[in-house]
């Protein structure tokens, strides 16, 4: 190791620290500042003159008071204890801290990220004298009910394993082999660090080939996710991001979900801990924190561990990845993580651009989302691994011109764009149909086609059937309802059920929170059967008010919330009750035509 | 540099004094933060605070304002300390200015403890989620937009829209179902006028709820940056009584615009490259700072509460000092000038609003279990009708079928009979559930598609007539 490098504080002015004394220091070296261990990080570098932005507050910190330098940069530690955690934006493990100091965040606390003291069972699957290299799994330690972490040779390491230890318990801190490097003897433990700017190694980059099921009928019909995609989920305030979020964290299939909270609210942070640590999985009895990593840097928290948490975050998910694990992993809101790093680039005094944003703002996006994807990982057998960016970006006054959303949209392939008129009525998920979309659709399409072979027709059919009642809304708007006929006033009824049948979605809702994708593919096929069925009656003769009037029309409301082991036999009868109505209506014309 | 203390010692060291903020040599041991005694011969003692501090130069922020202040003439103590609210019980019923001075002529209270007014952040683990319902008896916010314990709900108003009336009543009705204990209120006035703090003051003298209240009081004359530091003294205290003292607080925060204002200003005589609309880039982070001082922490009794109140500029809610407030709190009350227009009171438009709380907090055991189903049929119904007037207005009545006209028709009779409501009048959470179904029974069954049967069966008045 080079000799300690100890500096001096020349100047503090908000988050920000001057050291002088400090040349050999790295950029984005961790260091601690002052007599409180202020944590920072070198942002700049000049001469021996570095600027430090701090993740603490700064308060009290005086001139002279020293900065020691830690050799490092801003990492986590990674390894078995990950899940059912929740950290602070620099990985620091929140409910460790409200036990050991109380409810107020004090600063300059150390903890560990990782327990050093907990035991796990460990399970060697490869021999002494194989040849690995990084990312090779050499044992697993089963972490939660649902999670079985492959213990993996970190990706900087390739050798001949020398030795590997016995089933049996050990700390992250106890070597579990030994691998023999061109350098030397190295030790393997069971947690290895990684710094989180760094993204971690893999293979090759794999384009989607399977959407990422989110229970949600909206999404999973009119906008679906790939698994290894990226999506934008933006709209103003209340407009329902949050809850988006957290209800995908909830049911969508993946295997670990980090979810982090970048600079939003705290009461939103205890309610989904305290409604996920009550949750099970889906149907199973696996508590959903099995599977769960919470990062929480609130909105009063400093901005700088803010600016990091979503590194943090993407560098968790990674490790899970490289396991061969499909992560998804929400950031809420990317936003309030662009607003830190242009309230950083503003104390630095660089050249502010478009809004007062850096100019690197668009590159620096570029380069968070490109860790997203499906990839083959690193080791020496094949493994698929993938990680699903979701994103809420909230832009201001609701302008999604603003360039966090424009450079956004750049590079994601999904945007639910969420609108203030459905929130306002209370129409959630308050997904725009008409100004959403989906590049995923046509990758994705095989995989519907093997579900049902005519999802997509389906689904366009609906799509269209809301944009004609859109136009006719226009032209409703400028003549007056009077001139409509039956025909074109049930594109207005059928559009109504739709939109209120199947498109609203309670997240609330015990049964309706999730559609399982069977469910939401024979609803869909069921309306428009009904919209058909209408068609043809009205051709024939049939006044729609009689339509309106079919006992039918309530069951079909309710479909929704039928609990999905019965759903199949309710489903069943309704289509046959559906056809008899109809078939009734038409004979019943028939007759009154005879008379 | 000399290991002696410079606390305590008179600096005449000061080099430039530009807007609020006073450059000055710097002394080795003093700390960032830390609080200064401004000494002039003329304007007496003044507070400010360092906010940046480097071997040349340290930089102060006065807080009572520069003005008089002359260069030569001035000096500056540090005190070693960083800004601290004295607390005690024998606040109630005092009044403080925005620094936290006795201004109602009564005695210094003597102190039981000083509080950092910057208080640190509550650790999201150790807050306890709010579930108890608040009723205000005020059936828009009730029924519609329901305030919890511990939520921090705005009032976004316009100029001359009456905010101030709302808040009084609210102050007055506010209660926890099934609580004794009432509200302390915790009444933070930033740069409104005298004749306003005299309404507020007047009005807890006759509700005879001053022994209940404490105010920090900054005027519109008084200087703007005394305005950053209000708020926190406020929340300083209400944090004391909540959690030291288990009172459930209810805090005032009026009016937040012109705290934003003065944030401007200081951020424009430090030269700092503005955000949106002349604004800080920091705006959003330091209200962060207030709004986030409410809720409720595991294993305490106590709870804050906020309701700040704001007039939009050009009733713009777009405008950064709404947009940003409604970011970051859990939703928001929106006076509206065309319902104040119309002589609705409350002149509060249901459509914008939003209590994002609202469903942990109602429902069987709390209000009523129909609570959450009617107040999204009521939203849906009353969007409808809003649509239906806007075709009416374009093509005229003829254009509407009957189902658009009934629509027409609740959206009337929901502004007069279930918005519209006295100043005295103090609505029971049944009675404003009641009013809500009363109205739907103008629409057809079949359109209520947004309750279910049971609930429709058990609730609607109508029920087993045609
Ligand atoms: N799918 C949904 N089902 C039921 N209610 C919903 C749904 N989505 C949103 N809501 C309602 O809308 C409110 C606001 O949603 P949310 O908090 O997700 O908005 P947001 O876009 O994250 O806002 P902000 O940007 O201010 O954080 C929620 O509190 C809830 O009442
Ligand atoms: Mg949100």
């Amino acid at each position: 190791m080079s000799k300690k490098i100890i500096g001096r504080v020349s100047r503090v002015a908000g988050s920000f620290v001057t050291a002088k004394c400090m040349r050999g220091s790295q950029m984005f070296e961790l260091v601690k500042v002052g007599d409180a261990g202020v944590i920072g990080e070198i942002i700049r570098l000049e001469g021996n003159v570095a600027v430090i932005q701090a993740y603490e507050e700064t308060e009290g910190i005086k001139l002279g008071e020293n900065v020691l330098a830690t050799g490092k940069p801003l990492s986590v530690e990674l390894g078995p204890g990950l899940i059912g955690q929740i950290f602070d934006g620099v990985q620091r493990p929140l409910t460790v801290i409200s036990n050991m100091f109380g409810p107020f965040i004090k600063r300059g606390v150390e903890t560990l990220a990782l327990d050093p003291k907990k035991e796990w069972k460990f399970n060697p699957i490869l021999k002494k004298g194989v040849k690995v290299i990084g990312g090779d799994i050499i044992g697993t330690v089963q972490e939660t009910s649902l999670l079985n972490q492959g213990i993996m040779v970190p990706p900087n390491i390739s050798g001949i394993i020398e030795n590997i230890y016995s089933e049996g318990k050990y700390t992250i801190i106890d070597p579990i082999a030994k691998i023999k490097t061109s350098k030397g003897l190295e030790n393997i433990f069971l947690m290895h660090t990684w710094p989180v700017r760094k993204p971690r190694p893999y293979k090759t980059m794999l384009p989607p080939t399977e959407p990422l099921l989110s229970g949600q009928r909206i999404i999973d019909s009119f906008f679906p996710i790939a698994k290894g995609g990226i999506t934008a989920t933006t709209g103003g305030f209340g407009t329902g991001k949050t809850v988006v979020l957290q209800t995908l964290a909830m049911w969508v299939d993946a295997d670990v979900v980090v979810y982090i909270g970048c600079g939003e609210r705290g009461n939103e942070m205890a309610d989904v801990l305290n409604r996920f640590s009550k949750l099970k999985l889906g149907s199973s009895d696996h508590p959903l924190m099995d599977r769960t990593i919470f990062v929480a840097n609130v909105s009063n928290m400093p901005i700088v561990a803010r600016e990091a948490s979503i590194y943090t975050g993407i560098t968790l998910a990674e490790y899970y990845r490289d396991m061969g694990y499909n992560v998804a992993l929400m950031a809420d809101s990317t936003s309030r993580w662009a607003e830190a790093l242009r309230e950083i680039s503003g104390r630095l005094e660089e050249m502010p651009g478009e809004e007062g944003y850096p100019a690197y703002l668009a590159s620096r996006l570029a380069e968070f989302y490109a860790r997203a994807g499906q990839v083959k990982t690193m080791g020496t057998k094949d493994r698929v691994g993938s990680i699903t960016v979701l994103a809420a970006i909230s832009p201001p006054g609701g302008d999604f011109s603003e360039p966090v959303t424009t450079n956004t949209l750049r590079i994601a392939k999904v945007f639910w764009a969420l609108d203030f008129a459905l929130a306002h009525r209370r129409h959630f998920p308050a997904i725009n149909w008409f100004m959403s979309y989906s590049e995923y659709i046509p990758m994705l399409e095989p995989w519907f086609a093997k579900v049902e072979r005519d999802w997509q027709k389906l689904c366009g059919e609906a799509r269209t059937l809301l944009k004609e009642e859109e136009e006719l809304r226009e032209i409703v708007a400028l003549i007056g309802a009077e001139i409509l006929g039956d025909k074109q006033r049930s594109v207005f009824e059928t559009a109504k059920m739709l939109k209120e049948y199947f498109l609203l979605q309670n997240a609330f809702h015990p049964v309706d929170a999730y559609c399982p994708i069977a469910k939401t593919y024979k609803m869909l096929r069921i309306f428009l059967k009904f919209y058909d069925k209408t068609k043809t009656a009205i051709e024939s003769g049939v006044p729609l008010t009689r339509i309106l009037g079919l006992p039918i029309r309530e069951k079909l409301s309710r479909l929704k919330i039928t609990p999905t082991n019965e759903f199949d036999q309710v489903y069943n009868e309704i289509d046959k009750e559906m056809n008899e109505q109809f078939e009734k209506l038409e004979l019943k014309d028939l007759e009154e035509d005879k008379i | 540099m000399r290991n002696k203390s410079h606390i305590g010692v008179k600096y005449y060291t000061i080099k430039e004094i530009t807007g609020p903020l006073i450059f000055c040599e710097s002394v080795s041991g003093v700390g960032f933060g830390e609080i200064v005694k401004v000494l002039t011969p003329s304007e007496g003692e003044k507070i400010g605070q360092v906010i940046d501090i480097s071997d040349e130069i340290t930089v102060i922020q006065v807080f009572e304002g520069t003005s008089g202040l002359s260069i030569e003439t001035t000096a500056v103590r540090f005190t070693g300390e960083t800004l601290k609210l004295p607390v005690s019980t024998d606040m109630f019923g005092r009044m403080f200015t925005g620094t936290g001075e006795p201004t109602d002529g009564g005695p210094n209270i003597i102190p039981e403890k000083f509080l950092d007014i910057h208080a640190p952040t509550i650790n999201p683990c150790s807050r306890e989620h709010p579930t108890k319902f608040i009723q205000t008896g005020i059936s828009v916010i009730d029924g519609l937009n329901t305030l919890l314990l511990g939520q921090k709900l705005p009032l976004l108003s316009g100029t001359g829209l009456p905010h101030k009336l709302l808040a009084s009543q609210i102050v007055k009705q506010a209660k926890v179902v099934g609580e004794e204990e009432g509200f302390t209120i915790i009444f933070a006035a930033m740069g409104i006028t005298s004749d306003e703090v005299k309404f507020f003051r007047d009005d807890f003298l006759r509700m005879g709820a001053m022994g209940k209240v404490i105010m920090f009081v900054n005027r519109a004359e008084e200087p703007a940056i005394e305005r950053i530091l209000t708020p926190r003294m406020a929340l300083t205290a209400a944090e004391y009584f909540a959690f030291e003292h288990d009172l459930h607080v209810l805090v005032i925060l009026v009016d937040m615009t012109n705290y934003c204002e003065a944030l401007r200003e200081i951020s424009a005589s430090r030269l700092e490259i503005p955000g949106r609309r002349g604004y800080p880039g920091y705006m959003y982070t330091d209200l962060a700072t207030i709004y986030e001082r409410a809720g409720i922490i595991k294993g305490k009794k106590g709870s804050v509460t906020q309701m700040p109140i704001l007039t939009m500029p050009d009733d713009d809610i777009t405008h950064p000092i709404s947009d940003l407030t409604s970011y970051i709190t859990e939703g928001q009350i929106i006076l509206d000038r065309e319902m104040f227009k119309k002589g609705i009171y409350p002149p509060i438009d249901p459509l914008p609003c939003l209590s994002r709380l609202m469903d942990k907090g109602i429902g069987s055991n709390k209000t009523r279990e129909d609570h959450k189903q009617l107040s999204d049929q009521l939203y849906y119904a009353y969007a409808e009708g809003k649509i239906v007037q806007g075709t009416a207005l374009v093509s005229g009545e003829k254009a509407l079928t009957t189902i658009d006209k009934l629509y027409l028709k609740f959206m009337e009779r929901f502004e007069e009979e279930f918005i519209s409501q006295n100043y005295n009048e103090n609505r029971d959470i049944e009675d404003t559930l009641n009013i809500g179904w009363r109205l739907l029974s103008i629409l057809p069954k079949p359109e209520l598609t947004r309750i279910e049967p049971e609930i429709i069966k058990k609730y609607h008045p109508n029920h087993g007539k045609n």
